[in-house]
C-alpha cells in the first residue's frame, strides 16, 4: 500500500502547486471527484475478499482523509492570500484630508456675551432687549441725565434726521444698553402694579451702542451688557457681592483682584468704578478699569414709577467688547468689526 | 486737573506719600491719572557762583572758570557754555554726582586744564529741554544750597481725572480739603484778608440776569505796573500745574484760580465805558473773543458788558479789546458767581473749552467769590504796585443749600453696612459739612462749594467714600428665587447662531449704519433713516437690509486672498413706521442673514470642486428652519437675480429671501463669482413647534418609482402640490428624485422622476391596490400637466 502514501503526497504537492481556487478544484476531482484514484480504489475494493476489504479500506480512508486535509489547508491559504492582496489594494492614504464643511464660529464678542448670560442666568437673572433707535426719554431722561448734559450733544450721540431733513432732537440711536432697563422697569411695574409688592428685577440688557467716537480704542458702535437688581433690600454690599463673583468666574480666576473706587453717573447714587488686576499673565499687576456702577439713582425709579423708600437696587454696565479683548488677548478693537476671517476663525 | 504736590503740601502734609498718598486720592474718587516727577533723580548738584572766567589755553570754546560751591576754596571748572559770565549763579555739579543718565562727575583734566566738577544746563538735569546754555539761577540764590531743595525738585505733578460733580477739586484748596477729610489731617488753607483800599474810583454793577449770575464783585485797581515780573516761585507753581506764564496780571488771576478754584477776570479799566451789566446776549449779537474768534450768540448767552457794548461771555472767555495788555495801567478785576445752568454746554456749542467755562459750569464756590477778589488784589498790590478801589458787589437770589436728612437705617440699607449716628457725625464733620440732630436722624446743610449734594443718597456716597468703598464687604446675593420660563416653542438665538456655525458659517458684526448706496442698490430704498450728524458719508443711513455688510465683508476678506466665505449676522435692521409704533416710529426688527461665496465645499481632493449655488444656501435655509417646511415661491428682489431669487413662506407667511446676487452688482462691488445668500426674520426662525406623536405603521411600505415628461417651465412645486391634493389616501409621501432634461427628453421639457411610499397602518397593501394608486396619480398628472409617462 505504499502507492497510497504516494498518491496523498502527490495529492498535495498538486494543490500546493496552484493559488487558483478554479484550479484547485479541478485537481480535487483528479483525486476525489467521480473518477478520481481514490474514488477508483474504492470501486476496486468489491474483488477483494472482506477481510482485505477491511484492511484496505481502512488504509484507502486513511489516504483520503489525508488528501481531503491538504485540500481544506490549501483552499484556506489561498483565500487569506487573496484577503490580503484585496487589503492591500484597499489600503488608502488615511493622512489624506476628510471630506466635509469646516465648521464655522461664532463672534467673539457673542462667546463673551454669552458666557455672561449663561453666569447671570445661573442666579436667576433674566436677559432682556429693546431698541437700538431710541427716545430721548428713556436713553437719557428717566436716566436723570440733566437736559444740558454733554453725553447729549451731538459730538456725543447719533441723532437721526426726520423726513423734513431737520435733527429729530428726541430720537437718536441710544448711547447706552440702560434704555432696556428702563423700558424692562416700566413694563414690570405696569404687569404687577395690582400687587402689594411686585417681584424683584433682576436683568441684564446687552446690546449694541453708538457713540460719536472712532479712533484705535474706540468704535462709532460697540457692544455694552448692563445689569440691574432691583427688591426690597438690595444694598451696595451685595453690588460687590456679585459684581466680584461675576468677575472672577469670568475671568475663571479665584484670586482677580477687584477693586471699587468711587465715580459718577447721573443714574446711580452711590456711583464706582471698577477695576481689576490679574495676579499672572501679560496684563499682571496693572488696574484695568472694566465696569460702572452704583446704586440706583432715586430720581430713575421715580420716573419709571418705583417708589424708592421701598425698593432699592444696583445697576452696573461694562463693555463685552473690551471683556472680550482681555480675555482672548486681543489688541486692537476694530478687529471685532471688520470682518476678517482670518481674525474671526480663532474663535471656532 | 495738575498740580504740583508740593504746593498741595503747602496747604495739608500727611505722612503718607508717593504711591500711597496716589492710591489715597483715587480710592476717594479722585483718579489720579498721571504722577510724574519734576527731574530725575540726580544729586551733589549746588547752587554755585562763577566767580571768574578765563579763556582756555588750548581750546577756544571752553572758558576755565574760577567757581564758587559754597564749600570755602574756590574751584576751578572748565566750561563750555556760550553764556558763562563771571557773577552769574548756576548749577554745578560737584565731584561724586552721578547725573541723569548715569553720568558721574569727576576730577578730570580737560584738554589738560584739571576740573573739579561741571556747570550745568537745564538739559544736563533733566528738568527741562533747553540745552542752550546753562541754567541761570536768580542771583539771590544762596550759594552751596543743594539745587533740589532750591528748585523744590523733588516735588511731583499729580493729575486728577475729576468726575464731573467734583468742581470743588479743580483747585489746590478743594483737594487739601479733600485729603485733609481723608487722611484727618489739619489743612491750612491760604490767607483771604481783605486789601488795602488806596483809592475812591470804582464802577457801577448791574445784575440784568440775577438768575444766571446771581453774585459779581469787581473793583478797580489804578496805577498797576503791568510789566512787572511774576515772581518765581509763583511761575513754578503755574508752570508745574500746566499753566505758561504770561504777565504778572494775567498770571495773578490764575493763580488764585488754581488756589481756590474762583476764575477771574481782568479788564482794562481804560477801555469801559460806564456800568458793568451782567446780561443775556441779544439775538444776533456779535462778540470778538480773546482767540480771535467772532461768535454770533444766542440769547442763552450771558454776557459781561458795558453800557456800550458786549465785554465777554461771561464766564467762558474775555473779549478782544476790552482784556488787560502790558501797557494797562488801571485794571477792573472781576470775580463773580455764574449759575452752572447758564454757562454750561455754551462753550462747546461754539466750539472750545476754557478753563473758567469748566469750573463755571460745574459749579464754583459762590461763598468764596469776594475772598478770591481780596486775595488777588493784595497779590497785585504786592507784585504789580498801584492802589485798590472799594470793593463793589450787586447781588441777587444764590443757589439754594436746603437741610438734608440722614437717617443712619437708610444709610444702612443703601450700603449694607450699619453706622452709628456717631461715626456717620464723625465722618461728616471730616468733610466740613454743618449738621444738626433731629431724632435719630442728622440734618446736614450742604456747602456753598459742594453742587452734588441735594438728596440723601448723596450724602450716603460720602459717607461710603470717606469709610472706604474697600471697607464694605462684598456679600452673596441672597433672593427669592422663582424659576426662568423655558419656552419650548422657541429657539434660542444662541441655537440658531450654532447651528449656522456648524454649518460652517462664521458670524461677523457689521455697523447698522451703512453706505446709502447699499439701501438704494439692495433694497430699492430711496428714502433710508439717515443720521444727522454720522461720521462718515458711508456711515450715514440706518440699514435695512444685513447683505451690504455681509457682501463688504466679502470684498475685504478676497482682498486678504480668502477666496471662500461663509459668514452670517444676526442684528437689527431699521424701518420707518407710523409715529409712535411701535417703538419710537421705527421698526427696529432682528434680522438673520448669511451668505455663502465661492466653492461649494471647502477646497479639497476628494470631490469635484464647483462654485456655491443656489441649492446649496436653499438647502442650508430648509436645514435651519426644520423641523417647519417652508416653501420657496420665485420672487422678485432688488439684490438679487430675477430668476434664481425666492421667497421663504413658513406657514403661508413672507419671512424672507433667498439668491444669487443680481449680476448687476458683481461689476459695481467687485466680485468674480456670484454670492448666494439669505436674509429671513428671526422671530420667525425662532419659532419652533412642539412634537406631536403620530403612530409609527407596523405595515410594510410599498414604494414604486415614477417618471414622467412635462413642459420645461412648469415649477415643481405646482406639480407636487397637485400630486399631494389629489392622492389616494394610502399615498404617504411623494419625493423627487431626479430631474432630467437632454438626450432623449424633447427641447423644452423635462423629466421629473417621483418615489411614491404607500402605506395602511392597518394592514398589508395589496398589489391590486397599489397599481390603482400609481394608476390614479398618473391620471391626474395626464389630465392636469399634460405630463407623458416616460418609460
Amino acid at each position: 500500500m505504499q502507492n497510497l502514501d504516494q498518491l496523498a503526497q502527490d495529492a498535495a504537492a498538486a494543490f500546493a502547486a496552484t493559488d487558483d481556487p478554479d484550479a484547485l478544484e479541478q485537481i480535487k476531482a483528479r483525486f476525489l471527484g467521480k473518477s478520481g484514484q481514490i474514488t477508483d480504489l474504492l470501486k476496486g475494493m468489491a474483488k477483494l475478499s472482506p477481510d482485505e476489504r477491511k484492511a484496505t479500506g481502512a488504509l484507502i480512508n486513511r489516504a483520503k482523509e489525508a488528501i481531503e486535509a491538504a485540500l481544506n489547508a490549501r483552499r484556506e491559504a489561498i483565500r487569506h492570500r487573496a484577503l490580503e492582496a484585496r487589503l492591500g489594494e484597499e489600503s488608502l492614504d488615511v493622512t489624506l484630508p476628510g471630506r466635509s464643511e469646516s465648521r464655522g464660529g461664532l463672534h467673539p464678542v457673542t462667546r463673551t456675551l454669552e458666557r455672561i448670560e449663561a453666569l447671570f442666568r445661573s442666579i436667576g437673572f433674566e436677559v432682556a432687549d429693546g431698541p437700538e433707535i431710541e427716545a430721548d426719554f428713556q436713553n437719557f431722561t428717566a436716566l436723570n441725565t440733566p437736559e444740558d448734559h454733554p453725553a447729549r450733544s451731538m459730538h456725543d450721540t447719533f441723532y437721526l434726521l426726520d423726513d423734513n431733513g431737520k435733527v429729530a432732537q428726541d430720537i437718536l440711536l441710544r448711547t447706552h444698553t440702560s434704555p432696556i432697563q428702563v423700558r424692562y422697569m416700566q413694563e414690570h411695574v405696569a404687569k404687577y402694579a395690582h400687587l402689594d409688592t411686585m417681584p424683584e428685577i433682576r436683568i441684564i440688557a446687552p446690546g449694541r451702542v453708538y457713540r460719536v467716537d472712532s479712533d484705535a480704542t474706540h468704535s462709532p458702535m460697540f457692544h455694552q451688557v448692563e445689569g440691574l437688581w432691583i427688591g426690597e433690600s438690595v444694598s451696595f454690599a451685595d453690588l460687590k457681592g456679585v459684581v466680584a463673583d461675576f468677575l472672577r468666574r469670568f475671568f475663571e480666576s479665584d484670586d482677580l483682584q477687584v477693586r471699587f473706587r468711587p465715580s459718577f453717573f447721573p443714574f446711580t447714587e452711590p456711583s464706582a468704578e471698577i477695576d481689576v488686576a490679574f495676579i499672572s499673565g501679560p496684563l499682571k499687576g496693572r488696574w484695568l478699569e472694566i465696569a460702572g456702577c452704583g446704586m440706583v439713582h432715586p430720581n430713575v425709579l421715580h420716573h419709571v414709577g418705583i417708589d424708592p423708600e421701598k425698593y432699592i437696587g444696583f445697576a452696573f454696565g461694562m463693555g463685552p467688547d473690551r471683556l472680550t479683548m482681555l480675555r482672548y488677548g486681543v489688541n486692537d478693537l476694530r478687529l471685532f468689526f471688520d470682518g476678517d476671517l482670518r481674525f474671526l476663525r480663532q474663535f471656532v | 486737573m495738575k498740580f504740583s504736590e508740593s504746593w498741595l503740601r503747602s496747604f495739608v502734609n500727611p505722612t503718607i506719600s508717593g504711591d500711597a498718598f496716589s492710591h489715597l486720592l483715587t480710592m476717594a474718587g479722585l483718579e489720579v491719572e498721571e504722577e510724574e516727577s519734576v527731574a530725575p533723580s540726580f544729586d551733589k548738584v549746588v547752587v554755585a557762583q562763577v566767580l571768574e572766567v578765563a579763556k582756555h589755553p588750548d581750546a577756544d570754546r571752553l572758558n576755565v572758570c574760577r567757581v564758587d560751591t559754597g564749600s570755602g576754596a574756590p574751584q576751578q571748572i572748565v566750561c563750555g557754555a556760550p553764556n558763562v559770565a563771571a557773577g552769574l549763579k548756576v548749577p554745578c555739579a560737584l565731584p561724586g554726582a552721578i547725573l541723569p543718565g548715569n553720568f558721574t562727575i569727576k576730577i578730570a583734566k580737560v584738554r589738560g586744564v584739571e576740573s573739579s566738577g561741571m556747570l550745568c544746563s537745564a538739559k544736563e538735569l533733566g528738568i527741562a529741554e533747553d540745552a542752550s546754555g546753562l541754567l541761570v539761577l536768580p542771583a539771590d540764590a544762596p550759594v552751596g544750597e543743594d539745587i533740589r531743595a532750591f528748585l523744590d525738585l523733588d516735588d511731583r505733578l499729580l493729575t486728577l481725572k475729576l468726575t464731573p460733580n467734583r468742581a470743588d477739586c479743580l483747585s489746590l484748596s478743594g483737594v487739601a480739603r479733600e485729603v485733609a477729610a481723608l487722611t484727618n489731617t489739619p489743612v491750612r488753607y491760604p490767607v483771604v484778608k481783605e486789601a488795602p483800599v488806596g483809592s475812591t474810583k470804582q464802577r457801577q454793577i448791574i445784575l440784568d440776569a440775577g438768575r444766571a449770575c446771581p453774585l459779581y464783585c469787581g473793583r478797580v485797581v489804578t496805577g498797576v505796573d503791568a510789566k512787572a515780573a511774576t515772581p518765581d516761585w509763583m511761575k513754578r507753581r503755574l508752570e508745574r500745574s500746566g499753566i505758561r506764564s504770561i504777565s504778572a496780571l494775567v498770571d495773578i488771576t490764575n493763580y488764585v484760580m488754581l488756589e481756590l478754584g474762583q476764575p477771574l477776570h481782568a479788564f482794562d479799566n481804560s477801555t469801559l465805558d460806564g456800568a458793568i451789566h451782567a446780561r443775556m446776549a441779544r439775538a444776533g449779537e456779535q462778540i470778538l473773543l480773546l482767540n480771535d474768534q467772532t461768535l454770533d450768540l444766542e440769547d442763552d448767552v450771558l454776557l459781561i458788558a458795558d453800557d456800550k457794548r458786549p465785554l465777554a461771555m461771561a464766564g467762558i472767555m474775555g473779549g478782544k479789546g476790552s482784556g488787560i495788555s502790558l501797557d494797562t495801567t488801571e485794571m477792573f478785576l472781576e470775580s463773580a458767581f455764574f449759575a452752572p445752568k447758564a454757562i454750561a454746554g455754551r462753550a462747546r456749542r461754539y466750539g472750545f473749552v476754557s478753563d473758567a467755562s469748566h469750573r463755571f459750569e460745574r459749579g464754583v464756590d459762590f461763598g468764596g467769590t469776594r475772598g478770591a477778589l481780596e486775595r488777588a488784589t493784595r497779590l497785585i498790590l504786592e507784585i504789580c504796585g498801584g492802589q485798590a478801589g472799594p470793593l463793589c458787589e450787586a447781588t441777587a437770589a444764590l443757589p439754594a443749600r436746603h437741610h438734608i436728612r440722614l437717617r443712619p437705617a437708610r444709610v444702612a440699607k443703601v450700603l449694607g453696612v450699619c453706622f452709628s449716628l456717631e461715626q456717620i457725625g464723625e465722618l461728616l464733620a471730616r468733610l466740613d459739612l454743618v449738621f444738626n440732630r433731629d431724632g435719630d436722624d442728622l440734618m446736614v446743610t450742604p456747602p456753598s462749594y459742594r453742587f452734588d449734594i441735594e438728596i440723601e443718597e448723596d450724602l450716603i456716597e460720602e459717607i461710603a467714600r470717606l469709610y472706604g468703598y474697600d471697607n464694605i464687604p462684598a456679600t452673596a446675593p441672597r433672593a427669592t428665587l422663582s424659576m426662568l420660563p423655558q419656552g419650548e416653542d422657541a429657539r434660542p438665538l444662541s441655537r440658531i447662531r450654532q447651528i449656522l456655525a456648524d454649518r460652517g458659517f462664521q458670524e461677523v458684526v457689521n455697523f447698522a449704519f451703512v453706505e446709502e448706496a447699499w439701501e438704494s442698490d439692495f433694497m430699492a430704498n430711496a428714502a433710508p433713516i439717515r443720521l444727522a450728524n454720522p461720521i462718515a458719508s458711508q456711515m450715514s443711513v440706518m440699514r435695512s437690509t444685513l447683505i451690504g455688510g455681509l457682501l463688504a465683508n466679502v470684498v475685504t476678506n478676497l482682498k486678504r486672498k480668502q477666496n471662500r466665505v461663509r459668514v452670517f449676522e444676526t442684528g437689527r435692521c431699521f424701518f420707518r413706521d407710523t409715529p409712535g409704533t411701535p417703538v419710537n416710529g421705527f421698526k427696529q426688527p432682528w434680522k438673520l442673514a448669511g451668505l455663502a461665496y465661492g466653492s461649494a465645499l471647502p477646497e479639497q481632493w476628494g470631490t469635484v470642486s464647483r462654485t456655491v449655488d443656489f441649492f446649496d444656501i436653499k438647502g442650508e435655509v430648509e436645514t435651519l428652519l426644520a423641523p417647519a417646511v417652508a416653501r420657496f415661491e420665485k420672487a422678485t428682489h432688488p439684490a438679487l437675480h430675477p430668476g434664481r431669487s425666492a421667497h421663504v413662506m413658513v406657514d403661508g407667511k413672507n419671512i424672507g429671501f433667498v439668491g444669487e446676487l443680481h449680476p448687476q452688482w458683481l461689476h459695481k462691488y467687485d466680485l468674480p463669482l456670484p454670492p448666494v445668500l439669505f436674509e429671513l426674520d428671526l422671530s420667525a426662525v425662532k419659532i419652533s413647534k412642539l412634537p406631536n406623536y403620530n403612530e409609527v405603521s407596523r405595515q410594510p411600505p410599498a414604494i414604486r418609482d415614477l417618471a414622467i415628461v412635462v413642459d420645461q417651465a412648469l415649477e415643481l412645486q405646482h406639480v407636487l402640490d397637485g400630486m399631494t391634493a389629489n392622492r389616494p389616501a394610502i399615498i404617504q409621501d411623494i419625493r423627487l428624485f431626479d430631474v432630467y432634461t437632454g438626450k432623449g427628453i424633447t427641447p423644452g421639457e423635462k423629466s421629473l422622476a417621483f418615489r411614491i411610499v404607500m402605506q395602511d397602518t392597518q394592514k398589508t397593501l395589496q398589489d391590486v391596490e397599489v397599481d390603482a394608486a400609481v394608476q390614479q396619480l398618473i391620471h391626474y398628472l395626464q389630465q392636469t400637466f399634460a405630463a407623458q409617462l416616460r418609460v
